[in-house]
C-alpha cells in the first residue's frame, strides 16, 4: 500500500505541475484544449489523493509499523476513533491531507461554479493546482524534507509510539481539520482574485462567484477557533481558552481579515468602493493561512505549540515569500483599473462606519501579528528577543475590541450615503438609551471594573439595535402581509437571510464579548489537602464555595493507569455534587509508560460560573493530594456564543440566497446611476 | 440673533468646505492608526520582557549588572537529573542550560504535565543577586504542543 501511496504523491505531482502549466498557458492564450486538459488535470489531482489518504488510512488501521508514520502516532491499544484521525496528528500526514481538501476544493470549484463565472476558472484552476503542486513538492522531496507520510523503516518495531495523549480527545479530533479546512478553503477565493486580476475582469462579478467561498472558510475557521478554545480550557488545565499563543494568533489573524472583507465587500457591491481594499484583503488573508501554516512548523518563534521542527518551514518560508511577491506584484500592475465608481460622502453613514469596522479588524489583526512577530522583529534590529505576552495583546485589543463591538451594533442600521438626524434619533434613541441604562445599573451594582461594564453596556446597545432590527421587520410583515408573528420571523429570515444571518452572527458576538468580560472577574486558589480537609473560595456573585477533599483512587482503563481524586463541592454549606479529576498515565500494550502524564480537568459548568478542579499532585505514599480550584464566570457563553455565530453563519450561507445578491448589485446600480445624473 | 444665525451657518459652511469626508476619514484614520501605535508602544514598555538562551543572559548580566530582579524569560534544556520536586510546597527547583550556561531555577505552583527533566522549557521570572532564577511561570515543550501554567 505505501508503494501506491507513494506513487500516487508523485503522479499527482506531476499533474498539479501540468494542471498549473496548461491552465496558465490556456487562459492566457484562450486556447480552449489547454483549458479542458487543466480542468481534467484537476479532477484527477483530486483522484489521486483521495487514492493516497486512502492507502496511508489502510497502513494505520492495518498497524504496518514498518511505516514510520504509522509507528510514530499510532498503537496496538490505540482506540479506532483516534487511530483514524492519526492522518493529520502529525507533520507528514497534515500535509497530505491539506493537500487532498485543497484538491477536493479545486475540483468542486471547476464543478460547481455558475456557467456566468466559467471565464475565471483557467486560472482558479491553475493556481489551486500550483498551490497543491507545493504542497506535494514537500512531500515527494523527502530526501530534504522528510515528510512523506510512506517513508519505510529499515526495521519494523513490535508496536508503535502511539497518540500523545492530549490529542486523544474527541474535541481534538475535530479541531484541527476544522481549522485546516478554514486554512485551506481560503485557496479558492484567492485563486478567483488573482483570476480577476490576470483577466482584467475586476467588476463586482467575482465578488460574487466567491461570496460562499468566502463565508465558508470564515465559518470554518470561526468553527476551528472555538473548538480550540473549548480544547484548551477542557485539556490543557490552566483555566483559561485564550493565551495569544502565536499559534492561536496564527488561526485567529486570517479570521480577522476575513471578517473585515465579508463586510467591506458590502461596499463594494452596492456603491463600487473599495475595490483595491478588498483584493488587498483576500490576498492578505490567504498569506496570512500559510504564514500560519509557516510559524507553527517551523520553530522561528519560540513559544509557539511547534510540531517537529524540520525543514519544512524553510519550504514554507521560501514559498511565502514567492507567492507574496508574484501576488502583489500582479496586483500592484492592475491598480489603474481598480478606481472607485463612488466618494465617500459622508462621515455618518454605513460606508464610513463600515471603513472604520475594516479599520479596526485590521487595526486588530496588524497588532497580533506585531505582538507574534516581535521576538524576531527584535532580534533582527537590535539583537536580543522581546517578547509579549497576554497582558500585552489585551491591553492594546480590548480598546480595539470594545470600539468594534460600538460599530456592530452601527454599522448595520445607520443610511447609506449619508444619515440625517431624524434618521439617526429613530433607529438608535432606544438602543442608546438601554446601553447607557445598563452600564448605570452596573455602577449602581457595585461593579467598577471598567472593561467589564463598558462591554456589557455596549453588548446591551447592540442587543437592543438587534432586536430593534428584528421587530420592525416581523411587524412590517404581519401588518403588511397579515402573516403570523411566527411565520413573518421565519420568512424574514427566508427573504434576507444575510441581513438576518447577519444580525444572529453579531448576536453570537456580543455575547462572546459578555462571556470574555466575565474572564476578568476569575478567582483561584491552590491546596494541599488530607482526605476531609476543604478548601473554600469565594465566586465573584458572593457565594463561598467549598471543596471537600475525600480521597484518591488509582486503576486501569484501556490504555493508561489513572490516579482520580474526588471533591465534594458545596455552596454556602449546601452540598452542589462531586467533582473528579484525574492524572493519566498513558501505557503501551505491555504495560510501560509511554508520554508523559496527562490531566483531566473536572468541570462543573453553568450559565453562571465555571468550577474548574485540577489535581496537580499527588504526595508520594499518602492520600494527600495538591488541588488548583479555579471559578471562571460566564465561560459557558464563550461556548454557546460560538455557536450561535456559527449557526449564524449557516443562515447566511444557505442555499437559494444568490437572487437576493442579485438584487442587491442591480440596486446598486440603479443608486448609482441616479447619483450620476 | 439673526447675525448669530448667520455666523454659524456661514462657519458652518466654511467647515463643509474644508472638511470634505475623505479628509475627515484621513483624520480620524490618522487618530486611530495613532492610538493604536501609542497603545502598543505604551503596552510594550510596561509588559514587554527580554527572551534569553542561558548563554545570553550571562553575556547581559555582564555588560548590564542592573538587570538582576528584572521580568525576563529564558528558553534552555532542563539538565537531566537536576529537578528536585516538592509535592507538599509545591516547589520544584531544577537547572537549565544551553549547553556553555547554567542556572538554577526555582518555582512555586503547579509545573505542566509535560515537565520532567528532559524537556525543553521557556522560564518566565527574575533572576535575583543570588544568581538564581525565581521562576513565576515554566513553560514546556513536548511533542507537538506547548503547555502554559501562568499564576493568577
Amino acid at each position: 500500500m505505501t508503494l501506491l501511496g507513494s506513487l500516487a504523491l508523485w503522479v499527482a505531482f506531476l499533474l498539479g505541475a501540468w494542471g498549473a502549466l496548461t491552465g496558465f498557458l490556456g487562459g492566457a492564450r484562450g486556447r480552449t484544449d489547454l483549458i479542458a486538459s487543466s480542468r481534467h488535470a484537476v479532477y484527477a489531482l483530486c483522484g489521486v489523493l483521495l487514492v493516497a489518504v486512502v492507502c496511508l488510512e489502510v497502513a494505520l488501521f492495518r498497524h504496518d509499523f514498518n511505516v514510520e508514520y504509522v509507528a510514530a502516532y499510532t498503537s496496538r491499544n490505540l482506540p479506532i476513533f483516534y487511530t483514524w484521525s492519526a492522518l493529520y496528528a502529525g507533520q507528514k500526514g497534515s500535509l497530505l491531507f491539506w493537500a487532498t481538501v485543497l484538491s477536493v476544493f479545486g475540483a468542486l470549484a471547476q464543478a460547481l461554479t455558475a456557467p456566468r463565472h466559467r471565464v475565471y476558472l483557467p486560472y482558479v484552476g491553475a493556481i489551486t493546482s500550483l498551490v497543491c503542486t507545493f504542497f506535494l513538492s514537500v512531500m515527494v522531496f523527502s530526501s530534504i524534507s522528510h515528510s512523506n507520510p510512506f517513508e519505510r523503516l529499515a526495521y519494523t518495531p513490535v508496536d508503535g509510539r502511539g497518540l500523545n495523549p492530549q490529542l486523544q480527545k474527541p474535541g481534538m479530533v475535530f479541531h484541527p481539520p476544522m481549522l485546516y479546512l478554514g486554512y485551506i478553503s481560503i485557496t479558492i477565493p484567492f485563486a478567483f482574485a488573482m483570476s480577476a486580476l490576470l483577466t482584467k475582469r475586476l467588476d463586482a462579478d467575482w465578488l460574487v462567484a466567491i461570496r460562499k467561498w468566502t463565508l465558508l472558510s470564515w465559518l470554518f475557521l470561526s468553527i476551528g477557533i472555538c473548538l480550540g478554545m473549548w480544547w484548551a480550557y477542557v485539556e490543557l488545565g490552566w483555566g483559561g481558552y485564550w493565551a495569544w499563543d502565536p499559534v492561536e494568533n496564527a488561526s485567529f489573524l486570517p479570521w480577522l481579515t476575513m471578517t473585515a472583507f465579508l463586510h467591506s465587500v458590502m461596499i463594494q457591491e452596492k456603491r463600487g468602493m473599495l475595490k483595491k481594499w478588498n483584493l488587498g484583503l483576500i490576498i492578505g488573508s490567504w498569506l496570512l493561512s500559510i504564514f500560519g501554516t509557516f510559524i507553527t512548523r517551523s520553530g522561528v518563534i519560540a513559544s509557539v505549540h511547534s510540531f517537529t521542527e524540520s525543514n519544512v518551514g524553510y519550504f514554507f518560508g521560501v514559498f511565502l515569500v514567492f507567492a507574496a511577491t508574484v501576488s502583489f506584484w500582479i496586483y500592484a500592475k492592475r491598480l489603474p483599473l481598480l478606481e472607485a465608481d463612488s466618494q465617500l460622502e459622508s462621515m455618518v453613514s454605513r460606508e464610513a462606519s463600515f471603513l472604520f469596522n475594516n479599520l479596526l479588524l485590521v487595526g486588530i489583526a496588524f497588532t497580533v501579528l506585531f505582538g507574534t512577530l516581535l521576538p524576531i522583529l527584535t532580534e533582527l534590529f537590535s539583537g536580543t528577543k522581546v517578547t509579549v505576552k497576554a497582558p500585552w495583546f489585551n491591553s492594546v485589543n480590548i480598546p480595539l475590541g470594545l470600539l468594534l463591538l460600538l460599530f456592530t451594533g452601527i454599522g448595520p442600521l445607520i443610511a447609506w450615503r449619508r444619515s440625517s438626524v431624524p434618521n439617526l434619533k429613530r433607529q438608535f434613541a432606544v438602543p442608546a438609551t438601554a446601553g447607557v441604562l445598563t452600564i448605570l445599573a452596573l455602577l449602581a451594582a457595585g461593579m467598577r471594573d471598567r472593561y467589564p461594564v463598558i462591554a456589557i453596556g455596549l453588548a446591551a446597545f447592540v442587543f437592543t439595535t438587534i432586536i430593534q432590527e428584528f421587530w420592525r421587520g416581523v411587524s412590517a410583515r404581519h401588518r403588511q402581509y397579515g402573516e403570523t408573528w411566527l411565520l413573518a420571523f421565519g420568512r424574514l429570515f427566508a427573504r434576507n437571510r444575510r441581513r438576518y444571518g447577519g444580525y444572529v452572527v453579531h448576536l453570537g458576538i456580543l455575547i462572546l464579548f459578555i462571556a470574555f468580560a466575565g474572564y476578568a472577574f476569575k478567582t483561584e486558589t491552590e491546596a494541599t489537602l488530607r482526605p476531609g480537609e476543604s478548601a473554600s473560595i469565594r465566586s465573584p456573585y458572593g457565594w463561598t464555595y467549598t471543596f471537600t477533599h475525600l480521597g484518591i483512587s488509582q486503576y486501569q482503563a484501556l490504555n493508561r493507569q489513572v490516579t482520580a481524586a474526588t471533591v465534594e463541592v458545596s455552596r454556602n454549606g449546601k452540598r452542589v455534587g462531586l467533582l473528579t479529576t484525574e492524572k493519566r498515565q498513558h501505557v503501551d500494550a505491555e504495560g510501560n509508560p509511554t508520554f508523559q502524564p496527562s490531566t483531566e480537568v473536572g468541570i462543573r459548568s453553568d450559565m453562571r460560573e465555571d468550577l474548574y478542579v485540577v489535581l496537580a499532585g499527588v504526595v508520594n505514599g499518602s492520600e494527600q493530594a495538591v488541588y488548583r480550584f479555579t471559578i471562571n464566570p460566564l465561560v459557558w457563553w464563550v461556548w454557546y456564543g460560538g455557536m450561535i455565530v456559527a449557526l449564524g453563519g449557516l443562515i447566511v450561507m444557505w442555499p437559494g440566497g444568490g437572487s437576493i445578491t442579485v438584487r442587491r448589485a442591480q440596486a446598486g446600480y440603479a443608486v448609482k446611476l441616479v447619483a450620476k445624473e | 440673533m439673526y447675525a448669530g444665525g448667520y455666523w454659524s451657518a456661514s462657519v458652518s459652511r466654511l467647515y463643509n468646505g474644508i472638511m470634505k469626508p475623505g479628509l475627515k476619514f484621513a483624520i480620524f484614520t490618522v487618530l486611530i492608526v495613532g492610538s493604536v501605535g501609542y497603545l502598543m508602544a505604551s503596552g510594550l514598555k510596561q509588559t514587554g520582557q527580554y527572551f534569553f538562551t542561558p548563554s545570553e543572559l550571562s553575556q547581559k548580566l555582564a555588560t548590564d549588572p542592573t538587570f538582576y530582579d528584572v521580568g525576563m524569560r529564558v528558553g534552555a534544556r532542563v539538565v537531566p537529573g537536576s529537578v528536585n520536586r516538592d509535592v507538599a510546597s509545591q516547589t520544584i527547583s531544577f537547572r537549565v542550560t544551553d549547553g556553555s550556561a547554567t542556572y538554577p531555577v526555582i518555582y512555586r505552583g503547579i509545573a505542566p504535565d509535560t515537565f520532567n527533566d528532559s524537556v525543553e522549557v521557556v522560564v518566565e521570572g527574575r533572576i535575583q543577586r543570588d544568581g538564581i532564577i525565581h521562576a513565576t511561570d515554566v513553560l514546556a515543550k513536548c511533542g507537538s504542543r506547548y503547555e502554559s501554567v501562568p499564576k493568577a
